[in-house]
């Protein structure tokens, strides 16, 4: 039991050291970088980035400069903020949907500059849904075989299949609906112009003819 | 207990050791920009990306990829949807930008779905412990190609949302544009017949000697 913990914390110890390896970009201190996330309803997203600030004494990137925050903003599809908060230089971030649509999460940094500012590489990882789920854990907490983590990688998968099946139809609904709108638009406003043109004709002669009565032409 | 868990641990230790990487990103790229994302990849290991131009203009965008000797592994202009596979030949920095700048008004959402590798923290597979041959394998076996299709059915699903959401985008536009449009086309001729009617009217009274509009010498 005692070297089972033991090696999971070395586990642990190992994999906190390796997980700097992902996609990166850069961003200046005062800019804001948004990312845009359709997902269905009741998903976990998980959220992981690290901020390096450029050191111009050595032309590299200086990792976890204390000071350097990044707050991160998360608007769901009704432009409500589900999540606002400051995190330090490296941070993670769960949020789970409560409405389908798009949400938008918004990265920036807490810099007191007015514009500009120095450069800022953010390392950034989004996990939805199944890609979420860290199976590592699992197995080490639950002490489940390869082949029950598997099969319950399947279910994961199989559930958020069938949740984004129902995205669909409700997607597909909104779709309908605007169609349906627009041809409804068209129509009335069709039969609005069609109307205005006979009055404004009528008026028109109407309005002539009585001009040219009074001034004796007629 | 102890025999089971290391070889476990041993081969978890493995795939970390392995590059870890799976990004799936959508973000809004402004007319007249350029985005860049970069990675440090390690020979032998491959990766691929996929993007696809989801709502925004003619729906094209440029892309460029760079390996960390500057050499461009892709460049393709105006394009809507691709995917590129290949494999680590240098150690390094790899670089690749889209680019936006033919565009002067139109701001483009781009979808892009860059794996390395395969991912250890969320992969199960890898040869494992045997613990019983023969029937154990083939269910594994069979487990793994589930899984295998599962993961393009989640695949295909994402490109048929993003498909759906242009064409939504386009739709709410159009409606948008109708009633705009409609509006003014409607005020318009409001404006006209009662231009037209005032022009008229301006024609006739001028002409007219002693009219009552006398000017002013």
């Amino acid at each position: 039991m005692g070297n089972q913990s033991f090696l999971f914390i070395v586990f642990i110890v190992i994999q906190l050291i390796l997980t700097t390896h992902s996609l990166y970009f850069h961003i200046r201190e005062t800019e804001r970088k948004c990312f845009i996330e359709e997902i269905p309803d009741q998903t976990l997203v998980i959220g992981k980035y690290k901020v390096e600030l450029f050191d111009a004494a050595t032309n590299t990137y200086l990792p976890s400069t204390p000071g350097i925050g990044m707050h991160v903003e998360v608007k769901d599809p009704e432009e409500k903020i589900v999540l606002s908060k400051l995190y330090t230089s490296e941070g993670r971030f769960t949020f789970t949907s409560h409405t389908p649509g798009e949400h938008v999460i918004c990265l920036y940094s807490n810099s007191t500059a007015w514009f500009g500012g120095q450069q800022l590489r953010v390392h950034l990882d989004i996990d939805i849904g199944e890609h979420a789920v860290d199976y590592q854990q699992i197995s080490a907490k639950e002490k489940l075989t390869e082949l029950q983590l598997r099969v319950r990688q399947l279910l994961d998968q199989v559930e958020q299949i069938s949740k984004e099946q129902s995205y669909q139809r409700y997607r597909e609904e909104r779709f309908r609906a605007t169609s349906e709108s627009t041809n409804q638009r068209v129509l009335w406003w069709s039969i609005a112009q069609l109307l205005i043109l006979v009055i404004a004709g009528f008026w028109q002669m109407r309005h002539l003819k009585g001009f040219f009565e009074a001034k004796k032409l007629v | 207990m102890l025999g089971l868990s290391l070889p476990t641990f041993l081969i978890s230790i493995i795939f970390l050791l392995k590059q870890i990487g799976a990004s799936e990103l959508t973000f809004e790229l402004p007319d007249n920009a350029k985005e860049c994302f970069h990675e440090k990849l390690k020979v032998g290991s491959k990766f691929t990306l996929e993007y696809q131009v989801v709502t925004g203009g003619n729906y094209d965008v440029d892309l460029e990829l760079k390996s960390p000797s500057e050499k461009i592994l892709y460049k393709e202009t105006k394009k809507q949807y691709d995917q590129i596979e290949k494999t680590v030949e240098e150690d390094g920095v790899y670089v690749f930008c889209f680019s936006n700048e033919f565009s002067t008004i139109t701001h483009k959402v781009i979808y892009i779905d860059w794996k390395v590798d395969g991912d250890p923290e969320h992969e199960i597979s890898g040869p494992g412990p045997k613990v019983a041959a023969g029937a154990l394998t083939m269910i594994e076996s069979n487990v793994a190609r589930i899984h295998e299709n599962l993961e393009q059915a989640i695949d295909y699903q994402t490109h048929h949302r993003l498909r759906e959401a242009t064409g939504r985008a386009r739709a709410e536009d159009l409606r948008e544009r109708v009633q705009i449009w409609s509006l003014g086309q409607f005020i318009l001729i409001i404006i006209v017949a009662i231009g037209t009617v005032l022009l008229l009217r301006s024609f006739f009274t001028d002409r007219r000697t002693g009219s009552s509009m006398a000017w002013n010498r």
